[in-house]
């Protein structure tokens, strides 16, 4: 096999690109097959590159690869290039996007087919291909940035797909404005670099970190480092930034599985773990990392414990995943963060498409108490989702207890003194997240058949019809293109299914790329981002023994195994336990289910008093009086100016020499006089 | 020896005379007339100042000024005479087409 030449690596984000020009401009008059080929071509080549470039990589032994295209931007002391750089990092990173982008544009070709909009879509989808190969390749913090924001307005334009429904156009502007703040942390630690190091580039400003051991700890290290996790928070959704991605579900099904699960959200974990040299010099901003991690995940997945609706729980869920690998990366382990984003890529992908398979089979309804008696409605769908459940929920020998373990062994290996703290978060979420997860499946599958019944009682009773009716304008709501299915539930078509299958042997066996030695594997993960991370701090030597790990991954396994007893006593043995358990503990179920109130404290708390200030203040007084009124008297006095001028054109050549002779007179006598004025002799 | 001054009052009082009656007088010719008389009051004291710097500059400039002012002559009459034709007057108060 002949190496790949540097420069085409281009050709990964231009190929989407140019996909996207084409949809976007002809799209709107080319058949439908025309435009999933067109999407599926640009989307399929740039995989193929990638698995040609990482191929020729580890033939040649090489550990990066870069193509720069000349200057962007260059004046005196500051220079950013149009470059791009391909380590080992990256190349994971490039796989899951091109990877998993690629199977979830199969999958929407099906889950789209008729849909309005065909083409819009698919080019938005392309759009977002481009920005986020452009994030993970980019060679320095502005073009990295150019990603950054370029994915946002991807997932904006996503979200708000159906943008003749209100709350999918709120929730478009919700992520993109809650995003900006994230943003505006990211801006200001850029600034923050050129000031100290003159420079935006990874290579120059890492070398130079590198060169000065006596920075561990500076202030200025730590205060860029903060600033970039307030970017990462923003948009990897974590605390207290989180709130945009539970809302980002009014987006269709497969934006929700590759932009809010699989790639974009991950955004943020890759930009700490390509920083960590940063990171590794400042113990505080790591510790900030680490608790923020902890603290999303296990708040996260306690409002996914009582969610209703099947894309929330994923939502929600997704955010404490996110929590988890943020959490790794604050404890040093960034690795064991790439690697859970590799698998949770594959499962959370997985989950949310079989979720549109549900959905799409339920004609619509997306809610787990319509829900139930799936398993043998929908075969396919049900055994591919069990596997998405199985790995997340960290069941061995699925991938999501690799990774998962991983993470809380190097947690509570770490040298960070609130290791044990956030082992115990870590675990007790992960305990959660089995039962949430378990919830769902047998809610969605499990039991009577909701739907089927309510379709029965339509046909047969006009009594009932009120009460179905309801329901039918519920179903019609929620997603237009999928009301057509009139009949009962059924199987989605091949083209939907191929892409779940594919999904589920990946989550089943992606695991044991980074399975342990005590259980026959070799890390290969880890040591395949070995070059990547070893410059920096390790974290503590592996110096604990094979036992410890082992113990821990038991503990871990049982805690998941509790989580599933849990889940399947309350919802598949004795139903009503559940309602009774809720009953009882009305406060903290009231907590849960409204989310713990932050988006009412958000809205009343920061969104408010900002709408009364720039209405009351800014809109009233500075808009409306200073503005409006300057404009106003400007026009109003050239008016009365104009009005007495006007007043002067008499007609009369007499008035006309009269004034002449005023000022000619007034001429002289300021020659005459005037000079004694302003010359003081 | 008739001192400077004396041309150079003589000058601003034809000057002044020529205003007054450019403000005063209605009749588009008597304005004209008033026009040639401040004309010719600024060409006196050209003359006066060449003659008492000793220099011609000032001299030459008043041929210029009488040049220019048969040219405005020739030019302003044929206007009055076009204006008297199609309107049958010379007063200037009922002259106001170009007015607003």
């Amino acid at each position: 096999m002949s190496p790949m030449p540097a420069s085409y690596l281009w050709l990964i984000p231009l190929l989407p690109f140019a996909g996207f020009l084409i949809n976007g401009t002809l799209g709107r008059r080319l058949p439908r097959a025309a435009v999933s080929a067109v999407a599926l071509l640009f989307t399929a080549a740039p995989a193929a590159l990638v698995a040609w470039l990482c191929a020729t990589m580890r033939a040649a032994g090489e550990l990066t690869m870069s193509s720069n295209a000349g200057p962007w931007i260059q004046v005196t002391g500051f220079q950013a290039d149009f470059a791009f750089t391909v380590d080992h990092l990256t190349l994971v990173m490039l796989g899951v996007v091109t990877g998993v982008g690629f199977i979830i544009h199969i999958y929407s070709v099906g889950y789209m087919a008729e849909e309005e909009g065909y083409w819009r879509f698919f080019a938005y989808l392309n759009l977002f291909m481009f920005f986020m190969s452009v994030l993970v390749l980019a060679e320095s913090f502005l073009l990295l940035f150019v990603g950054w924001e370029g994915v946002g307005l991807a997932s904006y334009l996503l979200i708000g797909f159906y943008f003749r429904k209100t709350s999918a156009a709120n929730a478009g502007k919700k992520a993109f404005i809650v995003n900006r703040i994230g943003d505006f942390g990211f801006l200001l630690a850029m600034f923050l670099l050129v000031a100290h190091f003159g420079s935006l580039n990874f290579t120059q400003i890492f070398a130079t970190v590198g060169q000065h051991p006596e920075w561990q700890g500076a202030r200025f290290l730590t205060a860029i480092a903060l600033l970039l996790v307030l970017g990462a928070a923003g948009k990897s959704a974590q605390i207290p930034l989180y709130v945009w991605l539970p809302d980002a579900m009014e987006g269709p099904t497969p934006v929700s599985a590759l932009i809010h699960a699989a790639t974009m959200v991950t955004a943020g974990i890759y930009m700490v773990a390509r920083c960590h040299t940063l990171f590794d010099r400042s113990p505080l901003a790591l510790a900030v990392v680490a608790c923020i991690g902890a603290a999303t995940a296990i708040f996260a997945a306690s409002i996914g414990m009582v969610q209703h609706d099947i894309k929330r729980v994923l939502a929600y869920s997704t955010v404490s995943q996110l929590g988890y690998m943020f959490m790794a990366c604050g404890v040093g382990a960034y690795a064991a963060g790439i690697f859970h984003l590799l698998t949770h890529a594959f499962f959370k992908a997985l989950l949310f498409l079989a979720a549109g398979s549900v959905i799409h089979a339920l004609g619509g309804e997306q809610d787990l108490r319509r829900m139930g008696g799936l398993r043998t409605r929908t075969p396919i769908t049900f055994w591919t989702m069990s596997a998405g459940v199985f790995a997340i929920a960290g069941i061995p020998p699925f991938a999501g207890f690799f990774s998962k373990d991983e993470i809380l062994y190097r947690t509570f290996t770490s040298p960070s003194p609130l290791h044990i703290v956030l082992w115990m978060v870590g675990l007790i979420t992960a305990g959660m997240t089995s039962f949430y997860m378990f919830r769902l499946w047998f809610k969605t599958f499990f039991g009577p058949a909701y739907f089927d019944e309510q379709r029965n009682l339509h046909d047969h009773g006009a009594a009932m019809y009120l009460q179905s009716g309801t329901h039918a304008v519920m179903v019609a709501d929620h997603d237009e293109g999928h009301a057509a299915h009139e009949r009962g539930a059924h199987e989605s078509p091949w083209i939907m299914l191929f892409p779940l299958i594919i999904l589920a042997i990946l989550s089943v066996v992606g695991g044991f790329v980074g399975a342990p030695s005590f259980l026959f594997g070799h890390d290969e993960i880890g040591r395949f981002l070995d070059p990547v991370f070893a410059s920096g701090a390790a974290p503590a030597a592996a110096s604990a023994s094979h036992g410890l790990e082992a113990l821990l991954a038991a503990i871990s396994v049982l805690i998941a195994a509790l989580g599933y007893y849990i889940a399947y006593v309350f919802y598949y043995k004795k139903p009503e336990m559940a309602a009774a358990l809720a009953d009882r503990h009305k406060a903290a179920y009231a907590l849960l289910s409204h989310k713990y109130w932050v988006d009412e404290f958000y809205s009343n708390f920061l969104v408010l008093p900002l709408l009364m200030f720039t209405r009351g203040i800014l809109e009233l007084i500075f808009e409306r009086g200073v503005v409006n009124g300057s404009a106003r008297a400007a026009g109003m006095g050239t008016r009365g100016f104009a009005w007495f001028a006007r007043k002067q054109i008499s007609g009369n050549i007499r008035s006309y020499a009269g004034w002449l002779a005023i000022g000619a007179a007034a001429v002289l006598a300021v020659m005459i006089f005037g000079r004694s004025l302003w010359v003081r002799s | 020896m008739v001192p400077t001054s004396y041309y150079l009052i003589l000058a601003a009082m034809l000057f002044s005379i020529g205003i007054a009656a450019f403000l005063i007088k209605r009749n588009v010719i008597t304005i004209f007339i008033s026009i040639e008389l401040m004309l010719n009051a600024v060409n006196l004291t050209f003359v006066a100042f060449a003659h008492m710097w000793h220099q011609v500059s000032g001299q030459i400039f008043v041929f210029f000024v009488m040049v220019v002012a048969a040219a405005e002559a020739a030019v302003g009459l044929a206007i009055i005479i076009s204006i008297f034709r199609t309107r049958q007057t010379l007063n200037v108060d009922e002259i106001d087409l170009m007015k607003l």
